[in-house]
């Protein structure tokens, strides 16, 4: 590759910029990826890494069902297994009136003929999380959910990344997009490149990458938190959340309890900055003690925000530019992308490559989202 | 909620000493301490040892600290023993759980007088019960009055280890030797040095080279240029074999080894709220950026004491006073005291640091303090050995990154022993200077919460 | 490892009994569960939950995380940051504790 070109130049070094990097260098191309701060700094590393089908927006479930299948062949994809454990996932129901709720959506996935989420009982949930609290009446599960290491996760899609050739140029930030014979030329502020396609994979600041081709996008950004106590001797299988409240709860393969669910916390895109609110946590510590009492004295060990993009109808946009023609998008995943990782990069790569994909991304079109 | 004027992180010289000039100008402070009473490590149990012949045998500046803490009691601030702060935020908004449970604090401004640690030294076997630093040692000689039960080997280099030494002896305690691990400085260096700072502060160098002597005398063994530990033993200490400047090893048989490699500003509240660090090579550690008042990066945090940088007890006094005149300034106050001015606070300060350079120069940490060998636990937490950390070390990873992908700086301890360290192996690996590595993020809370003391201000925000 | 001074204030008849995994300890009022660990005979404090190889207070200042015990039941706390009082109970930390009724 000569210095300042390439076919393709990824913006975002979050794990969807590493996988669309990955899916296009096994292609043979020439990629180069600019991250303004480091690997997987933002979102890709604040996650709480749950590998969910359950309870998706139904336009979402068949590019996640796929994917999951890849979450079982990781091994084979990025070298490593990225600490992926099949627990399934629950949707716990907390009252009569909750399991109502999940009755209905069991009925509309039979409806649209997915068969991955299955009503439990009592019984059976408490058999998969002994230490439930006696009020839990029942829950949807997906059985092959589960959850994976975040870090292993971006260690292994980066080491694949340069290992098939692939230029990650960390530090540095693109500060302008601009036409140029047969593409763009990518201005940084370290130089510029002139490529034939750009991936916008900017995760919360995917749509300030969108206004430099002449995109302006309705588009805001969460700040959700997470927080993780000390190790605990093995107790839970499963990723626990509820119908009523913002609640994740699993237990990570280092025995560390792992609770988030969404809450947000305070962050400004401006500056980059996050910052934990503790009285919003505290609804979330509350929510977990309330589903496991056994819980109460566990010590929380460490928190944190991270920073992603949200659209309007939390669907992520993915797919071909709607002004640009050779610009490409895969962001703005509103707090469930981590999942999608292994297809969604793959899914763009095609539609660069083929200028089509096999999947039906209709829904994530970023035309819908323009002012 | 509480809404002081002041809140004070610390009861230790320098947050007592502002407490004292705040409280009395009319302040409403409030002091977060997290041990039971006030003091200080260098003060710590102050108020029970004064007048006993522990106290005595503690030493004439330990002693000196009672009329502080007394003053302290008395002068109107608020003090809140045995809690410990967990997080402050950026709007000041401050978190903290004691005996009284858990509360939010919402100060106009923050002091942070969090003072020292010692700084982690890590060398093969340093995790194995039986291996403690000699300030823990002190602490144990301070409160309940413990002494080690055999003749003690001591391994290290600073003012503390000697100091502890004398104590001990004192008290009727046994060294049986001393590996001194104080990298040799040229004798005229040394001399130009002690010369300078003997014009002002020759009592103290006198009572340095006193420890000094008593050390060479008493101690069963002395062993100078000492550059390499290794704690032998499998489930606790057995021996420790040692290795000189010379290249000479030898092994001895013990099961307490104390260790000490210097001091070190604790900055995880500092560096939790982003306050600009600099790396200050003559004291071989991060240091906040601050103005001559104490003033960080942050427009309403001020830190005082060793957390400033080290400079003792008797510069935590006049940093503490110098940061209260700043805050009285700003709030509009003036201090009750007539002689507490800034012109007598500087000189103050300026006295008590004169022998800091020779200090920071004669008792610099060795070498191998920043690289450990490959067998070396560095991350004592996750049991993570340098080995580990430097596989991990390809490319351009920053402490943050091999933070996440080791896990190195994620257990209880969140990186208090081990960050200076990764620091120190990144700088190494990728031939930078430290100055331009920054320590790993610290990520709140500042110490381990119980989940259920965070769930209950979740009831207390429903009820307000 | 350590022995008390017997100085004039360690003569004074100021003692509590704690309970180490169930036995009887004297200790002195105002001292540390850490300090007093430290003079019984086998003075470690925990095994750690990742290799389970033993450890024992180390700072004695709160910053190292070593001397974890369990207190009342409550795990993960600092030795060295809790006093004694008569009665308390406190255990070594084995490994990774289990979550249950009694934690």
């Amino acid at each position: 590759m000569r210095a300042g070109q390439a076919t393709t130049a990824v913006i975002g070094g979050g794990l969807h910029g590493l996988a669309c990097a990955l899916a296009l260098v096994q292609r043979g191309q020439d990629v180069v990826l600019f991250e303004r701060s480091w690997i997987g700094r933002r979102a890709s590393s604040a996650t709480a890494a749950g590998v969910r089908t359950l309870w998706r927006d139904p336009a979402e479930i068949s590019l996640s069902l796929e994917a999951l299948e890849r979450w079982y062949r990781m091994d084979a994809l990025v070298g490593d297994d990225c600490g992926f454990r099949a627990g399934g996932q629950i949707k716990v129901a907390e009252s009569h009136a909750e399991m109502e709720a999940l009755a209905a959506r069991f009925a509309q996935m039979r409806e649209l003929g997915f068969h991955h989420e299955e009503l439990i009982d009592a019984r059976e949930l408490r058999r998969l999380a002994p230490m439930i609290s006696e009020h839990c009446v029942g829950g949807l599960i997906a059985r092959r959910d589960g959850a994976a290491d975040p870090h292993r996760t971006i260690a292994a899609f980066r080491r694949a990344v340069e290992g098939h050739g692939a230029v990650i140029r960390e530090g540095i930030a693109v500060m302008a997009l601009e036409p140029a014979v047969g593409g763009w030329r990518v201005v940084t502020d370290a130089g510029s490149w002139t490529v034939r396609h750009v991936v916008n994979a900017a995760g919360a600041w995917g749509a300030q990458v969108c206004r430099m081709v002449g995109e302006v996008i309705q588009f805001g950004y969460k700040a959700s938190m997470v927080f993780v106590t000390e190790r605990v001797e093995q107790a839970f299988r499963p990723v626990f959340s509820t119908v009523g409240r913002s609640l994740s709860f699993k237990q990570s393969s280092q025995g560390t309890l792992v609770v988030g669910g969404g809450i947000q916390g305070g962050g400004d895109l401006e500056k980059g900055l996050t910052q934990v609110d503790f009285r919003a946590l505290a609804k979330g510590a509350a929510a977990a003690q309330e589903l496991f009492p056994a819980i109460r004295n566990v010590q929380i060990v460490r928190a944190w925000t991270g920073l992603e993009g949200k659209t309007p109808d939390l669907l992520p946009v993915i797919g071909p530019s709607a002004r640009a023609s050779g610009v490409f998008h895969i962001f703005g995943f509103s707090g469930h992308g981590f999942e999608l990782v292994p297809l969604v990069g793959e899914i763009v790569a095609d539609c660069i490559t083929y200028g089509r994909s096999r999947y039906d991304i209709g829904s994530f079109d970023v035309a819908r989202l323009l002012t | 909620m509480l809404r002081p004027d002041l809140l004070i992180v610390g009861a230790g010289p320098a947050g007592m000493s502002a407490a004292i000039v705040a409280a009395r100008a009319g302040l409403k402070v409030v002091v977060v301490d997290e041990q039971p009473t006030p003091g200080g490590q260098i003060w710590r149990g102050i108020e029970a040892n004064a007048g006993t012949s522990r106290g005595r045998a503690l030493g004439e500046q330990y002693c000196s600290g009672l009329a502080t803490v007394r003053t302290f009691r008395e002068c109107g601030a608020v003090y809140w023993p045995s809690t410990r702060v967990w997080q402050v935020e950026s709007t000041l908004g401050t978190y903290v759980t004691g005996p009284g449970g858990t509360r939010v604090v919402a100060p106009r401004l923050v002091l942070i007088a969090t003072g020292a640690q010692e700084r982690p030294a890590p060398f093969r076997g340093w995790t194995l019960p039986g291996v403690m630093t000699v300030g823990a040692a002190q602490i144990l000689l301070k409160n309940p009055g413990s002494v080690p039960s055999e003749p003690v080997w001591i391994a290290g280099c600073g003012p503390l280890a000697l100091l502890y030494a004398h104590q001990l002896i004192r008290m009727g305690g046994v060294v049986a030797g001393f590996l001194d691990t104080r990298p040799s400085t040229p004798l005229r260096e040394t001399l130009q040095l002690a010369g300078r700072a003997a014009l002002r502060s020759s009592r103290e160098l006198a009572k340095g080279a006193s420890w000094y002597a008593e050390l060479y005398c008493r101690a069963g063994r002395y062993v100078p240029d000492v550059v390499d530990l290794q704690a032998l033993g499998t489930d606790q200490l057995e021996g420790v074999r040692y290795r000189t400047a010379a290249g000479r090893v030898e092994e001895i048989r013990t099961s307490l080894l104390l260790v000490h490699e210097g001091v070190l500003p604790e900055l995880h509240t500092v560096r939790s709220l982003g306050c600009e660090i600099q790396w200050d090579a003559g004291q071989a550690a991060y240091r906040p950026v601050l103005n001559e008042w104490g003033e960080c990066s942050h427009p309403d945090i001020l830190i005082a004491g060793d957390a400033a940088g080290i400079g003792g007890a008797v510069a935590a006094v006049h940093r503490g006073r110098l940061s209260a005149l700043r805050i009285l300034q700003r709030l509009g106050k003036v201090a009750a005291e007539p002689e507490m001015t800034e012109e007598n606070c500087r000189a103050a300060l300026a006295h008590a640091l004169v022998l800091r350079p020779f200090l920071d120069r004669v008792f610099r940490p060795r070498e191998q303090v920043f690289a450990p060998d490959d067998d070396t636990i560095v991350c004592r937490c996750e049991e993570l050995r340098a080995r580990d950390l430097c596989a991990a070390l390809s490319g351009s990873v920053g402490s943050n990154q091999l933070k996440a992908f080791t896990r190195a700086g994620m257990g209880p301890c969140q990186g208090r022993q081990c960050g200076l360290t990764v620091a120190a192996l990144i700088a190494a690996a990728e031939g930078r200077h430290m100055s331009e590595v920054q320590p790993f993020r610290v990520r709140p809370p500042l110490k381990p919460l119980r989940l259920c003391d965070l769930a209950g201000l979740a009831d207390e925000s429903r009820s307000s | 490892m350590f022995r008390l001074l017997e100085d004039d204030w360690g003569r004074v008849e100021s003692t509590v009994t704690i309970e180490i995994d169930g036995y009887p300890v004297i200790a002195q009022i105002g001292e540390t569960v850490a300090s007093t660990l430290l003079r019984v005979e086998a003075s470690w404090s925990r095994t750690t939950p990742v290799s389970g190889a033993r450890r024992a207070p180390y700072c004695m200042m709160g910053v190292c995380f070593d001397c974890l015990m369990l207190v009342e039941g409550e795990g993960l706390v600092r030795a060295c940051q809790t006093s004694v009082r008569a009665g308390l109970k406190v255990q070594r930390q084995m490994g990774p504790r289990k979550v249950g009724p009694s934690c």
